[in-house]
């Protein structure tokens, strides 16, 4: 058997072996270390790990003495998830090792001599500088944004409710696909969820495109050659973008409240009260308005920005042919700016399918639907979902809508940003 | 910004402007004041509910009869308001500084480097952080207890750190892309390592889009009122967003004029920097645009 297999064979056996037999000495001790301690401190953390996310706890929670005591099963899933997550970075580690030792053989076999401790940085420092850059962002990856999906999709596949299977007074259980089935089966689950994702699918529909032509348009008027003082006009159109998104929210949810500020300017005029946000539609129609006045400046920003890209060229050859205003509108300006903001079109709207703020603090989804289920009228499924944890504590549910939400979103998404500068033509530019 | 573009019909050269252009010229401008009133009104009516004496927003005209500036007054000298503000100004700064360090770095590897697995990592990580956040709380609840960062400034810090991340990088990536790649290898020629490439030559060049990334690294946790309202237990920790909200939503929760007064406060120091930083903002957004 070659040195360099026989190598990564002993520290697959155990690490740091193979790195020891071929004398190098800085690297062996420090992956044998690295594996006693595991042996030694870590067994008995990750055995109570895996039964918890097994099991999910045997004891709800009971008193000895006046000392509260029993398992959390939601609790022990997280910390389950956890230690599954951290054994994954050991096996990657171990996987290293075993690697390296085959390196380590073969390069004792080819005469050269280990590394020393100040060599071996300099040497990681120099070759794998990209994997050291991007531990931050992985490690943040994995505990910070993979972590509560991985718990969101494991809730989707447990009894996790209220009253009846929550913790800690309650245990909760695996139950397998049984949420799915009750979605599609169950006639008060089912209607809720037509209905709120049809008012989702509107909402986000309009949203995203009176913003975007709204921005369009406020682009153009502020970027006309007649117009002076541009930059007062992008500074005051600007300033929705600039205020904190849920405070101006706030404020519009105090100014169309029954009492508010538009009702009394109505007043004074001798107009009568209006239900601004009492009712169904007119909730509505104040919703698409308001978060036009919130994203609107989003777009003039970004539209100001490719509206000075477009080569002048075009302009001067349509006025020799002589265009109209509206010919060179259509033919020149409108297909320039879709074709380069398209992809920000499609991740605006996936951004407002999940627009949490804008229909929670103008509305908290209101007014009242009867016919469905912990849904108000201008719930949209991500407010629904809220309502569904913080209120009634279906949480198994809101995953299951989640994880639908999810696959919705990530494949508009994926087909939006797969067609952005950032992913293409990256290595045609020198 | 001289932008020859599809608004404008009269042709340059003729210098006396015609009547029907003049008229064409004053209805664009009725627009831009009709918008420049809808923009302000709300702003406005803020503004002069928080000079208003008294409690309650209702019914006060858009300019108050006897202004007052109690309201700020009693903001720092009887409320929470100036702790929250250290608070959210701590998280934030905090927030900025980490993230502009992190996403640049990764989005120098993500530029420069070629390796296995390098554009589909950078899909996965911009598919996954668009994953509804609502129940993953929970799970960061859990984490962050574990942690033992529970109602603590740092633990906000490092979600909103670790969050920004996957987006931001791959705008930074778009901006890095487009710097030339013959300054690294003459830098390379004299001797200098990743490293100071990435700090000397990549860096300066960027400058735009880190002001952008480092600006909205601010603003996301000023502005943010789920995550602190859930990690967030004890009051001196508390944050604007939570304190504001808690002002002016339920049932007993009636402090509108002092609510107008903090929100002006809160808004104040956000649309300066944007004012100052206009320029960048409009680059930073189309960094990652497809080219038109």
């Amino acid at each position: 058997m070659k040195r360099g297999k026989k190598s990564a064979l002993l520290s697959a056996l155990f690490m740091g072996l193979g790195q020891l037999y071929n004398k190098d000495y800085v690297k062996g001790i420090f992956f044998a270390a690295l594996e006693a301690f595991l042996l030694i401190f870590t067994i008995p953390y990750f055995q109570k790990a895996m039964w918890g996310l097994i099991t999910l706890g045997e004891r709800p929670l009971y008193y000895q003495n006046g000392i509260a005591k029993g398992d959390h099963s939601l609790i022990l899933m997280i910390q389950g998830i956890i230690a599954v997550l951290l054994l994954f970075i050991i096996i990657l580690v171990y996987l290293i090792n075993i690697k390296d030792a085959r390196s380590v053989g073969n390069a004792y076999e080819a005469g050269q001599k280990p590394l020393g401790l100040a060599a071996i940085v300099k040497h990681i420092w120099e070759k794998y500088f990209h994997f050291v850059m991007l531990t931050p962002a992985m490690l943040s990856l994995i505990f910070i944004t993979l972590l509560p999906i991985l718990v969101t999709v494991s809730i989707a596949f447990t009894n996790y409710s209220g009253p009846n299977h929550l913790p800690p007074a309650k245990l909760v259980d695996w139950v397998g696909i049984e949420n799915f089935k009750d979605l599609a089966g169950l006639k008060m689950w089912n209607t809720t969820f037509l209905g709120v994702a049809k008012w989702t699918i509107i909402w986000a529909t309009l949203a995203t495109v009176t913003n975007y032509f709204a921005g369009l348009f406020l682009a153009l008027l502020v970027n006309a050659n007649k117009i002076k003082f541009k930059k007062l006009w992008r500074g005051i159109f600007i300033i929705p973008y600039a205020i904190p998104g849920f405070l101006s929210l706030l404020v519009m949810r105090l100014m169309f409240s029954g009492p508010g500020a538009i009702n009394g300017f109505l007043a004074s005029l001798g107009i009568e009260k209006i239900a601004w946000l009492s009712d169904p539609l007119l909730a509505k129609t104040v919703i698409i308005l308001v978060n036009l006045w919130l994203g609107a400046p989003y777009f003039m920003v970004l539209m100001s920005g490719v509206l000075t890209n477009i080569s002048k060229s075009l302009y001067e050859a349509a006025d020799i042919d002589g265009a109209s205003a509206w010919h060179k509108f259509t033919k020149i300006t409108l297909p320039m700016v879709l074709f380069s903001t398209a992809p920000y079109l499609i991740l605006s709207f996936a951004h407002n399918l999940n627009n949490f703020n804008n229909i929670y603090i103008l509305t908290d989804g209101n007014p009242v639907n009867a016919a469905f289920k912990y849904a108000g009228h201008t719930d949209i499924l991500i407010t629904w979902i809220f309502k569904m944890t913080y209120d009634q504590y279906k949480y198994h549910m809101a995953s299951v809508i989640t994880i639908i939400i999810f696959l919705i979103v990530a494949s508009i998404s994926a087909f939006a940003f797969s067609r952005t500068k950032s992913f293409n033509e990256e290595d045609m530019i020198q | 910004m001289t932008t020859n573009i599809a608004m404008e019909n009269a042709p340059k050269k003729k210098k006396r402007k015609s009547l029907g252009s003049r008229l064409g010229t004053t209805f664009l401008y009725a627009i831009l004041i009709v918008q420049t009133i809808i923009v302000l009104v709300p702003v406005i009516w803020i503004v002069g509910s928080s000079m208003n004496p008294g409690n309650s927003l209702y019914g006060s005209s858009l300019i108050p009869k006897n202004p007052t500036f109690a309201h700020y007054i009693e903001l720092f000298t009887k409320t929470d308001f100036p702790i929250w503000y250290m608070n959210t100004l701590k998280i934030a700064t905090l927030t900025m500084i980490f993230s502009v360090i992190f996403i640049t770095m990764t989005a120098y590897v993500m530029s420069r480097f070629r390796f296995k697995g390098r554009k589909q990592g950078l899909m996965i990580m911009l598919i996954l952080q668009m994953f509804p956040t609502i129940l993953s709380m929970t799970a960061l609840y859990v984490l962050l207890w574990q942690m033992n960062l529970l109602n603590n400034h740092w633990g906000l810090v490092l979600i909103y750190v670790g969050g920004g991340i996957p987006y931001n990088t791959w705008l930074v990536k778009g901006y890095f892309d487009g710097i030339p790649r013959s300054l690294d290898e003459a830098g390379r020629i004299d001797g200098a390592s990743n490293l100071t490439i990435f700090r000397k030559i990549i860096l300066p060049l960027a400058k735009p889009i880190i002001t952008f990334v480092a600006l909205t690294s601010f603003t996301g946790p000023w502005m943010d009122f789920l995550l602190p309202r859930l990690l967030i237990r004890s009051a001196e920790n508390k944050t604007l967003a939570v304190g504001l909200y808690e002002w002016v939503t339920g049932q007993q929760n009636t402090k509108f004029t002092l609510f107008a007064a903090g929100a002006i406060l809160v808004a104040i120091p956000i649309i300066i920097l944007f004012a100052y930083l206009q320029k960048n903002i409009v680059e930073g957004l189309s960094s990652g645009a497809s080219k038109g």
